[in-house]
């Protein structure tokens, strides 16, 4: 049976952050439980895995995450399918689409939907080489594209284009920092200043340490549950309202505009469009930046200001008490960056903040929350619109 | 060792420039593709071997500071997307310049150069970079 | 007969150079006794990312387009050099496909110290006349290595000149040529080994001046020509005092092989040396332009070429392919410390390359 609704019932996070200790399958295990706790479920009653994961197989040379993780959460012998969804840095992102699109079809009445990336096990100039893995291999990478450097591109033009001085970019940074602060599970909890971000060693000019996010380990999970789940067992879930996704161009040369990302316009306005809501309606948002240059971008077209103008938005300020706090989590550049866990990691902040349960960093009357997710330079975005009810 | 053949594929569109030009709408594209994402069904079986002339400018670039493995000697390098006269835009190094010589909107010539090597003893990688023109 | 010769030439030299006042400072030594001892003022020193391929390509290209040729045209290529990239897997692989060449082409990699790239002329040129092929292409390219602290370390640079030989439109005919050889040690380097050895005093009256000039006299004596019946005269240039040294005992003036003297500015291009030279020349000589070239390599042999220059040489100008002299007017000086750099004197970690 169709199911009209699809909630998130519980969340469960592994800290994020340089885990020594902890392996992949260890920390993918960790997130992996605590969610079906949260949800008061048990792992038998899944019907499926989905488990976003992106650089898996390059840095851990492990292939099909879900399985492992499935299998050392201790329910192997409970036969569940499981898969894992590869979509760049926003695998996450894509793993909640395939789940809540698994549930609405009726296929499934729950299914868990992680993330995990363990990002931290080479070292040196090794782990650029694999983060480059996510670009065009043979016409960006070999050429000696990273993944900071098309940032870089994108952020110089932008910069020019739009006369918007490097502050403004810097600023998303500290906004990042002050949040993950309150945030336990982040990664980087120190507060920086402006000054700070914008005298960091530099990383590809005109970014700097300071601009670009971490490479962090970390894993989150969400259990999600259809409409006929939540009311049999009188659960107050955080309905999922819309999700949408849109690929364009892979390589940054190809597209029309180095500092307009189509997917990201093209899945908010749909993610808007289905929900019945306006960027207004939206009481906080967790956007991509791995660079703060693409979260600048990403305010733009998600249509929380106009092209160009996102500077006016980050101004009027963009903190937890202001008119649209962006980034309660800590973000891409505090919360940390565990490539195909930071989608997952978004809803898990999101569902936090809709059930009130974010602690220090709660956002007052928050009620409406949209994510997005986006694949290395802007290949595609994934957006998502929560709510509670 | 194991990139053989695929270093080994495109080595002449590396070597030359060779992209591919829709015979249907006539644009040009580089790298090769095999569909117009224009014509789509129309090109398919009309995309010519092109071989584009290595000259255009500089639309955006930034200095490389981090780098992969292969390109840490070289670093810090400058990268740069280059507006092609024929149309398209590609991502390459700009090379033999002093600091703060690379400048957006000025013009540059393809050279033929090493990008990078397997190693000691693996196979070297030839591919095009730019200087200012 | 129909002429046969040069169809059009093209040279690349990089943009770097050092100083042998850099070079001295390093090693306690005394820069104006090189200055004034080998005629030595700067040399040309290849990026990280250049070697004997990417020069010759850039050469190729230059000489094509100084030719209006196109690549599937080169129907032969010979590329000689003693820093072929690869110890096995031809440099000609490489540079014909970067050109377009067709896959039905002769080729081969040449070594002979310093003449091999002259070495090549000779073939392409024999196969020319013998009606084997209408057009081919002969280079010599080096990246040449100075062991640190070695003199050779002051004049061994990098270059390289294309030179496309055919029997249409023939912009230098060549007349004659001719070569000597014996078995002389003046200079050579084992297998595996990086850098080479030299004897010192040995390698100027027993070898160098020995081949250069009993070449060039047997030319003139084959040719029924005197030094004053040639424009211009071009040498092997090791440094900047054996060319000219040779010239004068030949009987050349200064005026004759001036032009084509660039070791002082660039550094000893090992196989591209002479050819470099001509490429010079080239670039400002005129119709009816007689020319003596002769070529050294150690081991020790000579090639020597008897040219003249036609008419076709002013198209071969007018198309505006970059000249030897314009490249050596957009150069980047390097401090010691970045030249071990490029020259990979710096031993790195696994993780560099």
């Amino acid at each position: 049976m169709l199911s009209e609704n699809v909630y998130i019932i519980g969340a469960g996070e592994a800290k994020y952050g340089e885990l020594w200790d902890r392996s992949l399958r260890d920390i993918a295990v960790e997130a992996g439980l605590k969610a079906v706790e949260n949800a008061g479920i048990r792992t038998r009653d899944l019907g499926a895995i989905y488990m976003g994961n992106s650089l898996g197989g390059g840095i851990s040379m492990q292939e099909h995450l879900s399985a492992l993780m499935s299998d050392h959460a201790g329910i192997a012998s409970e036969y569940i399918p499981s898969m894992r969804i590869e979509a760049s840095t926003a695998s996450g992102g894509a793993a909640i689409r395939e789940g809540f699109l698994a549930i609405k079809s009726g296929e499934y009445d729950i299914v868990m939907v992680g993330g995990a990336e363990k990002m931290t096990e080479l070292y040196g100039s090794e782990n650029i080489d694999i983060t480059s893995s996510i670009l065009d291999r043979e016409w960006e990478a070999f050429e000696g594209a990273t993944p900071a450097a098309l940032a870089a591109l994108s952020s110089r033009k932008y910069m020019k284009d739009f006369n918007v001085p490097k502050e403004i970019l810097s600023k998303i940074s500290v906004n990042d920092h002050m949040n993950a602060n309150l945030n336990e599970n982040a990664h980087f909890r120190n507060k920086i200043t402006v000054e700070q971000a914008m005298k960091a060693t530099l990383i590809a000019e005109p970014l700097n340490l300071m601009d670009c996010a971490p490479l962090s380990d970390g894993a989150s999970s969400i259990v999600l549950a259809s409409e006929e789940y939540v009311k049999k067992n009188s659960i107050e879930g955080v309905r999922i309202v819309s999700s949408a996704m849109s690929q364009g161009p892979f390589a940054l040369h190809s597209r029309e505009s180095v500092y307009t990302v189509e997917p990201t316009k093209l899945a908010a306005r749909k993610a808007l469009k289905d929900a019945n809501m306006k960027n207004s309606d939206i009481s906080f948002v967790e956007i991509h930046d791995s660079y703060n240059i693409y979260g600048l971008m990403a305010l733009e077209d998600l249509g929380f200001a106009e092209k160009g103008k996102g500077k006016e938005l980050v101004e009027e300020g963009i903190g937890l008490n202001d008119r649209l706090p962006v980034n309660p989590s800590g973000g891409l550049k505090a919360k940390g960056f565990p490539f195909g866990a930071t989608g997952v990691g978004q809803a898990v902040e999101a569902y936090l903040q809709l059930k009130g349960k974010a602690n220090k960093r709660q956002i007052k009357d928050a009620k409406r929350a949209m994510i997005h997710n986006m694949a290395g330079s802007g290949v595609a975005s994934v957006v998502h619109i929560l709510e509670v009810e | 060792m194991g990139e053989l053949s695929r270093m080994w594929r495109e080595s002449p569109n590396r070597y030359r420039l060779l992209g591919k030009k829709c015979g249907n709408c006539n644009r040009i594209y580089f790298p090769s593709r095999d569909v117009c994402p224009v014509c789509h069904r129309e090109s398919i079986g009309k995309m010519e071997d092109y071989e584009l002339s290595g000259n255009g400018e500089i639309y955006s670039f930034t200095t490389v500071h981090e780098a992969p493995p292969a390109f840490s000697r070289q670093k810090p390098y400058v990268l740069a997307l280059i507006k092609l006269d024929e149309g398209p835009m590609v991502t390459g190094q700009i090379v033999d310049i002093v600091k703060d010589e690379v400048e957006e909107g000025k013009r540059v010539r393809k050279v033929f150069r090493k990008i990078a090597e397997d190693g000691k003893s693996g196979i070297i990688y030839y591919g095009y970079k730019f200087v200012l023109a | 007969m129909e002429k046969s010769g040069i169809v059009s030439y093209g040279s690349y030299i990089p943009k770097y150079r050092i100083k042998p006042d850099e070079i001295a400072r390093i090693w306690g030594e005394d820069p104006e006794n090189i200055k004034s001892g080998i005629y030595i003022l700067s040399k040309s020193v290849p990026s990280p990312d250049e070697d004997v391929a990417t020069i010759s390509v850039e050469a190729a290209r230059t000489a094509l387009k100084r030719g209006g040729i196109k690549g599937e045209k080169i129907e032969a290529m010979y590329i000689g050099s003693e820093s072929h990239p690869y110890a096995v897997k031809p440099t000609t692989t490489i540079v014909s496909s970067a050109i377009g060449a067709k896959f039905n082409m002769f080729s081969a990699d040449y070594e002979f110290a310093c003449k091999a790239g002259t070495a090549g002329m000779q073939n392409v040129l024999a196969m020319v006349k013998a009606g084997m092929i209408k057009t081919g292409m002969a280079i010599g390219a080096d990246t040449s290595q100075g062991a640190p602290g070695d003199v050779l370390e002051y004049s061994a640079s990098a270059g390289g000149t294309a030179m496309i030989i055919g029997s249409e439109n023939v912009a230098a005919e060549i007349k004659s040529t001719l070569s000597v050889t014996s078995d002389t040690p003046d200079f050579w380097r084992r297998e595996g080994q990086p850098y080479p050895t030299h004897g010192e005093r040995f390698t100027g009256e027993p070898a160098y001046f020995k081949h250069v000039v009993s070449a060039g006299k047997a030319l003139m004596e084959r040719m029924n020509t005197k030094p004053e019946d040639y424009d211009y005269a071009v040498f092997h240039q090791p440094n900047g005092k054996f060319p000219t040294r040779a010239a004068k005992l030949l009987g050349f003036e200064e005026k004759q092989y001036n032009e084509g003297l660039l070791t002082p500015v660039i550094g000893n291009t090992y196989s591209a040396a002479m050819m470099v030279g001509l490429s010079a020349i080239l670039d400002v000589a005129k119709d009816g332009d007689k020319i003596l070239a002769v070529s050294f390599g150690s081991g020790a042999g000579s090639d020597a070429f008897h040219i003249e220059v036609t008419s076709e040489i002013e198209n071969l100008h007018k198309r505006g392919a970059v000249t030897v002299r314009e490249m050596l007017k957009d150069t980047i000086f390097l401090d010691y410390g970045m030249y071990a750099k490029f020259k990979k004197k710096l031993i790195v970690g696994e993780n560099v390359e």
